[in-house]
């Protein structure tokens, strides 16, 4: 099998052959790549920028793989804040010794990903590193979005608000748990790793109340819905029985203790929306690939001035407050 | 942490056995379960099956539980 | 409908709450002050709290959290001797998540992982014997906690170690016996009570059978439970009942799993590698016959005989765990709670474990400011 050694590392013929056999095959930057940055022009007066780093263990997993998800994660980042991606930078740092072979698999589903979110690989950067200094393959991606027309209006967050999400939580969580096959868990579960900005703009330009949105990552819902609350001194009610979970992703919890507020998400945002407008924008989602499971799962209940609190309505009617994750995600046994 | 949702068993094999909750799967040993046959309902704790659900016993719990829903039920209409 | 969907219907809980608070008013009509219950179990105080239970019946019922948090009752000493255990070189420590970030008196098993120790994550203490199988050049160390639910899985870890010749695996035994410590509680009579919720889980090893001194020799009624809301709210039902005819019974609300003997093939197995002990608590100091250890013939799996820790005294801090354990102090009552004491920065175990008092106080029942 073929490898990557340090020397396609060193920025000689090596690497000239490996940028040439798999990042220009597979991006389609020819033009670009003979000059030191890429230029790109841009209509809008107000572009957003984003950047993140994606290690995952492991690298392919049921629904994805590394490659897709800096691929749709940077897209998600860009696309809540209501700007169009459209170009993405790509830097890999890659592990002495790793197949070459997965590396073209990583570098096709950037490729397929990014032409299915509609956006440009326009520039990238390669790193080997001594063996055991990075754990296979960490990727990290920049994406530029132009803001076209600014759709979001946070200040006008009222009660009475509705908060929707677009689907099921916890997939990617436990995707990645029983890819590990750790913990003995076994499902059928599948990333729901996906590039959300066409949904997005499609709820924006139809919509006239979206107030705010926010991609749930790491930290699962309670920690993105917390983040929304402070940010926008506003308190927000969901209920604890309109949550989307699948029946895998609850009987995965049951087993190991996991809360499902609290496990990763990477295709699912939350949508602030004027109560007016919920119906319209559920309807949108229904009828999407990435919204089917679409479901209303609360209101805003005061904007204040004092920080907002997250709050989460029991089967006995009693309300408790949900904070941020703390500490890791670690299974609860004894 | 104990966990009190069931679990199903789904296949034996000697001193283990796979088992189901709502879809998400487990090999759990079954050593203080020996009498445990497929298709019953078990507790797991820690990786081993601690208990087979009394079906029976469980039926006529569920029984009263959902007879008193529909006294509820009657009465808020 | 399921039994789990049966079991949380929100009709059924929402009515049973209700009933709750009735009995709870003839009490307090006949008594002058609340009914005191205590659930034993650390999952029952979770889910008490997670589903709002504890929260609901807050001025009816005074529901005291019991010494059934098994991270918890973990001594300090104890603590620090994982640690320590964990620096060694050559070892993978095997654990439960749950005390991967307790604080010890200088570091935690989180610390120590990040300085550089070998600390597995496992979910089956079944899950460190194949880690000792590849890795035959390492010593596999597994910290055995828990209460009669975990300690038959910690066998069945010695038995397979044995059947595969394992030399390099070995369990360092800190386990806990509920009956004794119940009984050191009510003998120390330091906390008034009226009834226990005893634990589901445990009492499927033990049988109902274990807690008949609780009635025989205290008077005190006690209902066996499982752990979802309409479970919780019928025991604590029951209690109340009781309490108000003047009795002082056992009774078994989870007999689709509890039976009056117990598990006797988990019993077996138990007698057949441990032997009881006199075990140190957290707060209650040494309690007799209250812990199980391995025999004799099975000291090689004994890592507290295999491995050699320096028992130095724990460093004295403010926390008042020991108290919340004894069931004397509820985390509004404690002066680092919520504010030196949090879930990102512990400064006791009833802060970071997922059945611990605080840590359930914290999640689920915080008042808001």
């Amino acid at each position: 099998m073929e490898r990557i050694s340090l020397g396609h590392g060193e920025g000689g013929e090596l690497t000239h052959q490996l940028i040439h056999d798999v990042f220009i095959r597979s991006f389609d930057h020819g033009e670009q790549a003979r000059l030191d940055a890429a230029i790109i022009s841009s209509s809008s007066e107000q572009i957003a920028v984003s950047t993140d780093s994606y290690v995952v263990d492991p690298i392919f997993f049921p629904g994805g793989d590394i490659g897709k998800l800096a691929i749709t994660g940077t897209v998600n980042d860009l696309a809540v804040t209501g700007a169009v991606p459209k170009v993405i930078t790509a830097a890999f740092m890659i592990e002495e010794g790793f197949p070459i072979r997965d590396l073209k698999h990583i570098v096709k589903s950037m490729a397929q990903e990014a032409e299915k979110a509609e956006v440009k690989i326009i520039a990238g950067d390669t790193k080997v590193v001594e063996r055991g200094s990075v754990d296979g393959i960490f990727i990290t991606t920049t994406g530029i979005g132009a803001i076209e027309q600014s759709y979001l209006n946070p200040e006008s967050m009222k009660k009475g608000d509705a908060v929707i999400i677009n689907g099921t939580i916890g997939d990617h969580g436990i995707a990645i748990l029983s890819a590990r096959k750790q913990l003995g868990l076994m499902t059928n579960v599948t990333s729901d790793c996906a590039s959300l900005n066409q949904l997005i703009q499609n709820i924006l330009r139809r919509t006239k109340g979206i107030r705010a949105m926010r991609d749930l990552t790491r930290g699962g819902l309670a920690t993105g819905l917390v983040e929304l609350c402070e940010d926008f001194n506003s308190t927000m009610e969901i209920e604890e029985a309109a949550l989307p979970i699948r029946d895998e992703v609850k009987g995965a919890c049951e087993i190991l203790g996991f809360d499902p507020v609290y496990l990763a998400n990477e295709g699912k945002t939350v949508i602030i929306v004027d109560a007016n407008e919920a119906d319209l924008v559920l309807d949108i989602l229904h009828k999407d690939e990435y919204g089917a499971d679409a479901c209303l799962i609360g209101h805003v209940t005061a904007v204040t001035e004092q920080t907002g609190k997250l709050k989460l309505k029991t089967p006995v009617n009693t309300t408790r407050r949900l904070s941020r994750l703390s500490g890791m995600v670690l299974p609860r046994i004894c | 942490m104990c966990v009190g949702v069931p679990a199903k068993v789904i296949n034996i094999e000697e001193e283990r056995a796979l088992v189901d909750v709502m879809g998400a799967k487990m090999i759990v040993g079954i050593l203080f379960v020996p009498d445990v046959t497929l298709n019953q309902y078990v507790l797991i704790h820690a990786g081993q099956a601690m208990a087979i659900i009394d079906e029976e016993d469980a039926n006529e719990s569920m029984k009263e539980w959902r007879d008193l829903l529909d006294v509820i039920d009657r009465d808020l209409l | 409908m399921s039994l789990i969907e049966i079991y949380s219907n929100p009709k059924i809980t929402h009515h049973l709450a209700e009933e709750v608070i009735e009995s709870a008013k003839l009490f307090r009509e006949k008594k002058g002050r609340l009914p005191i219950l205590m659930e034993v179990c650390g999952s029952h105080t979770m889910a008490l709290a997670k589903s709002g239970i504890k929260g609901k019946l807050k001025e009816h019922v005074r529901l005291i959290a019991g010494p059934g948090c098994p991270v918890c009752v973990t001594d300090q000493k104890a603590i620090d001797a994982m640690i320590q255990l964990s620096e060694k070189s050559n070892v993978i420590l095997c654990t439960f998540g749950d005390m991967v970030r307790v604080p010890g008196s200088h570091s935690s098993l989180l610390k120590a992982k990040t300085n550089g120790s070998d600390i597995k994550v496992v979910y089956s203490p079944f899950d460190s014997i194949k880690m000792a199988e590849d890795h035959p050049d390492k010593e596999i160390i597994f910290l055995g906690i828990g209460f009669e639910t975990t300690i038959p899985a910690l066998v069945i870890a010695v038995r397979e170690a044995e059947t595969r010749g394992l030399t390099n695996f070995s369990i360092w035994m800190s386990t806990k016996l509920v009956a004794p410590v119940l009984r050191a509680l009510l003998l120390s009579g330091e906390v008034q009570l009226d009834g226990f919720l005893l634990p589901g889980q445990v009492s499927i090893v033990t049988g109902k059978q274990s807690y008949r001194f609780l009635s025989e020799e205290f008077q005190m009624p006690g209902v066996i439970t499982g752990f979802e809301p309409v479970q919780l709210l019928s025991s604590i039902r029951k209690l109340l009942i009781q309490l108000h005819e003047g009795r002082s019974e056992i009774l078994n609300d989870y007999t689709y799993v509890v039976k009056e003997e117990g598990n006797p093939v988990a019993q077996h197995f138990m007698e057949k590698y441990l032997t009881c002990h006199d075990e140190e608590w957290r707060g209650m100091g040494m309690i007799p016959e209250s812990g199980l250890i391995l025999k004799e013939k099975y000291a090689r799996f004994d890592a507290k005989k295999k491995f050699n820790v320096s028992q130095t005294p724990p460093k004295k801090t403010k926390c008042r765990c020991g108290e919340m354990i004894r069931g004397v102090l509820t985390p509004e009552e404690c002066v680092l709670f919520n504010k030196g004491c949090t879930p990102t920065h512990p400064i006791g175990p009833c802060m970071v474990s997922s059945e611990g008092t605080c840590a359930a106080h914290f999640h689920f029942m915080r008042e808001d400011k």
